[in-house]
């Protein structure tokens, strides 16, 4: 191993932090903001959940209230969950796990953090000036007419993000195809690699579709083209076709790399080759792919033709089709392992079972006649946070917690960590269970006051979301503790054969002394617990 | 415990009950897969624990295409019977029966207005019979809302500029829940009312008691005078234009070769936006009225031209 000093000791001039090219400073640049975006959506959440204590509207006004949830969404889709895995754990360890010094374009990958805070803290300025009170959809013709809330202002935010993603994705693209080291072949990357690829194929090609969408809003909003008003022979529905068309695919942006990193951990933590490799693998492209096609199944009863709500139907029961194979072999994966119930793993086996829980839900939605009767109410709601906060944010916990030693240089507590990870597993729950239970009762969505028959179940989820709160609190708690007070991590605490463990932790500037040459497949581990490296 | 916690709404027509079959059919798939998951995952990670020396280990890869293929094969065959049962329903609510009771829907920020065809008109109620289909022909004032009756299963968005239709056939008397279930601003969750189902003869003495400017057609026939449709829309009329009588529930050929069943649908858009549907065999001369006349003119109008029907005139 060399003397060189890690990246994170390189240069602590703060001028070599905001103008720095190396991927993993880049990296921890954005996990400061996410982190941060991640507390402001959280803070809206919370105002949510207290008004939903009482069906009357005692706590906040229907402005405000319509304000927070608005906010919540915008700022945990677009500034939360869709950088989350890719922008700082995918940003961290894909040069690393490929062997290269870094990604393809060190100076786009900077300029994608820059586009991305100024998009942020644009959102953020019409947010305390008035806030936005459209829903994060942004549906016609109320968007474009009749609200009276800072629209252009927060779309413009979201605009300048969209090309931080278009840049991302087009820097993994190019950093997979030409960077890999000698002997990595395809076959050979690792499945978090795989899921990065799909991802940014979407993010490239579905994201421009929402800069033009929200361009024509901001054009109806300012000069009145009319392209959503029916008065002026426009269409309010052609909105949600170009909004859906991205915002469907973006599902995808921000569940598969969850799935990359669920099939790293479910591997090394259970000792075992991944089963079925090319199975899960190809399921990555498959989704990407099919999830273009499946936008109108939020339009089953926005008057789409019949025709167009049984082909989106048929579609959407296809797409789910390369899920159910990931989570097969990963269940086959723990088969005659040798399983570690270590943080990460318990994220990764609570990944399973929350993502599932939202996958078949998800199917009730995909089925007409159900959808026409849940859709829009609270089952909508539990069904895409089963997946988003139970799938992705699980995930990207436990990927944060594997990848934590190797970022920092120190290891986390580790049963403040477990005791953390089963306490979001339960305070989930207890949020989002009984949000089903609401949207079978019929209760629709983004309702400020409700019937009183629907307390019950309100209160129960707001006494879940209070743990969960708690619960989301304990890691930044633990894991800052840890930067200053943690173990000194050695290059591979967990055993693990992925290149990004052959270097010291925390890796120097440029990762690897010399360009490691792959000769195994990954997840070369026999039984009881030996691992072959990659490169061994 | 169900009046205090409750657990289910009960489906009130056969069309909600079928919903309500098919969501038993979801739950028993849906928990058939979990219950075999959470199986497999409790007993691999007890029986294959890190230092369970007694378990059975073995890591050579196998072959695994002929599991992959079982249970790709058995996922996508129990989707395709979802699919098409789901379909099933859906396609039932679009074929309307024959003789439904037409109610008109004007939705707005934030209130339902409702229109019956005798020109009653009630705010936030529906009163519909018991017993007898009701069709309801909806559009908006201003953003789109989606009007939701939960006991019934049945929800459908309410656009501006364009009529969009659903259907229900009431079974018992009672009061149902009626909720706007698109956002659509500021009082988005007070945007509730009730739909109100009576017995036949209670619900014509309903009807007698509300006070009404005549029925819809009859306000319609002074609005079509009014707006200057007699103007063309009339034998002998100077300038050529279709005549209307006997034309509600026809197919018209148009200028492009195709036909379009004139439902009120067809007749909103050719208000509206005459010149995206040429009659075959006319100039394209009428303006657009779009932005001159009201939702509640509009409904009136087309029922005026509705009863202009082919066995004469009906109210």
């Amino acid at each position: 191993m060399s003397d060189a000093p890690s990246y994170l000791t390189a240069d602590n001039r703060l001028r070599s932090w905001f103008l720095t090219t190396d991927h993993k400073r880049v990296a921890i640049l954005y996990f400061a903001t996410i982190t941060l975006f991640f507390f402001v959506g959280g803070a809206a959440a919370t105002v949510i959940r207290l008004e939903l204590m009482t069906p009357q509207g005692d706590l906040v006004t229907s402005d405000v209230y319509n304000r927070m949830f608005t906010m919540h969404g915008v700022v945990m889709v677009w500034f939360f969950l869709i950088p989350s895995i890719p922008a700082t754990l995918g940003n961290f360890v894909v040069p690393l796990m490929i062997g290269a010094r870094d990604l393809a374009f060190p100076r786009l990958n900077l300029l994608s953090w820059y586009l991305f805070l100024i998009g942020g803290l644009t959102t953020l300025y019409a947010v305390f000036v008035g806030g936005i009170d459209t829903g994060w959809t942004f549906y016609t013709p109320f968007s474009t007419m009749y609200s009276n809330s800072h629209v252009v202002l927060a779309v413009t935010g979201v605009f300048i993000a969209g090309f931080s993603s278009i840049l991302t994705g087009l820097n993994f693209i190019v950093t997979i195809h030409r960077l890999r080291a000698p002997g990595l072949t395809w076959y050979r990357l690792p499945l978090f690699l795989w899921s990065l690829y799909a991802t940014a194929v979407i993010l490239v090609l579905a994201t421009p579709v929402l800069a033009m969408t929200l361009l024509l809003v901001a054009l109806d909003r300012f000069a009145g083209i009319g392209i959503f008003d029916p008065a002026k022979g426009g269409d309010p529905l052609l909105f949600q076709h170009l909004f859906w068309f991205y915002s469907h695919p973006a599902v995808y942006i921000m569940i598969l790399p969850g799935m990359g990193v669920v099939s790293e951990l479910i591997s090394c933590f259970s000792r075992k080759p991944i089963f079925g490799y090319k199975f899960v693998a190809w399921s990555a492209i498959a989704i990407a792919v099919a999830g273009f096609f499946v936008w109108g199944h939020h339009m089953f009863v926005s008057g789409q033709s019949v025709f167009a709500g049984l082909v989106f139907s048929f579609m959407s029961f296809i797409v789910a089709v390369p899920s159910a194979i990931k989570v097969f072999n990963w269940t086959a994966t723990l088969h005659k392992g040798w399983i570690r119930f270590d943080a990460p793993m318990l994220y990764a086996l609570a990944f399973i079972g929350l993502f599932t829980t939202g996958g078949l839900t998800g199917l009730f939605l995909a089925c007409l006649a159900y959808d026409v009767y849940v859709t829009d109410t609270y089952f909508v709601v539990a069904h895409f946070h089963y997946i988003m906060v139970g799938g992705m944010v699980t995930a990207y916990f436990g990927g944060l917690h594997y990848w934590w030693p190797k970022i920092t240089g120190r290891m986390y507590p580790e049963y403040w960590a477990r005791a953390a990870a089963i306490l979001i597993f339960f305070g989930f729950n207890m949020t989002f269970f009984p949000q089903f239970v609401l949207g079978v009762l019929g209760m629709p969505r983004r309702y400020h006051v409700y019937l009183p028959e629907f307390q019950v179940w309100h209160v129960m989820s707001s006494f879940g979301a209070s743990i969960l709160a708690v619960a989301y609190l304990l890691p930044l708690l633990y894991l800052g503790w840890s930067l200053f007070f943690g173990r000194r991590a050695p290059a591979n605490p967990w055993g693990a054969t992925g290149l990004e463990w052959q270097t010291p932790s925390p890796p120097p500037t440029y990762n690897f002394e010399t360009t490691p040459s792959v000769t195994r497949r990954p997840y070369d581990y026999s039984v009881s617990g030996q691992a072959h490296a990659q490169n061994a | 415990m169900g009046r205090w916690i409750p657990l289910w709404l009960p489906g009130e027509t056969s069309h909600a009950r079928a919903v309500d079959v098919l969501l038993v059919g979801l739950l028993i798939s849906t928990l058939l897969v979990l219950t075999l998951l959470f199986y497999l995952l409790l007993r691999f990670a007890i029986h294959y624990r890190a230092g369970n020396v007694a378990a059975n280990r073995d890591h050579r890869i196998r072959k695994s295409w002929y599991l992959e293929a079982t249970w790709t094969v058995a996922t996508m065959v129990a989707f395709l019977v979802l699919f098409v049962w789901g379909a099933r329903l859906y396609l039932n609510l679009y074929d309307v029966p024959k003789d439904a009771l037409p109610i008109y829907i004007v939705a707005k920020q934030w209130m339902w207005q409702a229109q019956h065809v005798g020109g009653q008109r009630e705010i936030n109620e529906v009163h519909v019979p018991v017993g007898r289909t009701v069709r309801l022909i909806m559009s908006s004032k201003d953003v789109i809302h989606s009007f939701f009756i939960p006991a019934f299963r049945v929800k459908h968005d309410v656009l501006p500029g364009r009529a969009e239709g659903i259907w229900f056939e009431p079974e018992r008397a009672g009061v149902f829940h009626l909720f706007c279930a698109e956002y659509c601003g500021t009082d988005h969750s007070r945007m509730m009312g009730r739909i109100v189902v009576m017995s036949q003869p209670a619900f014509e003495q309903w009807l007698a008691r509300q006070d009404t400017d005549g029925t819809l057609a009859a306000q319609g026939e002074k609005l079509f005078r009014q707006f200057g449709c007699s103007g063309c829309h009339t034998a002998g009329a100077a300038v050529r234009a279709p005549l209307l009588d006997g034309l509600y529930g026809k197919a018209v050929p148009l200028a492009d070769g195709t036909m379009e069943t004139a439902d009120e649908r067809y007749l909103r858009d050719s208000i509206l936006q005459p010149r995206s549907q040429i009659a075959a065999g006319y100039e394209p001369l009428m303006p657009s009225f779009a932005g001159r006349i009201s939702e509640g003119e509009l409904i009136a109008i087309v029922a005026y031209i509705k009863s202009l029907g082919a066995t004469g005139r009906q109210p």
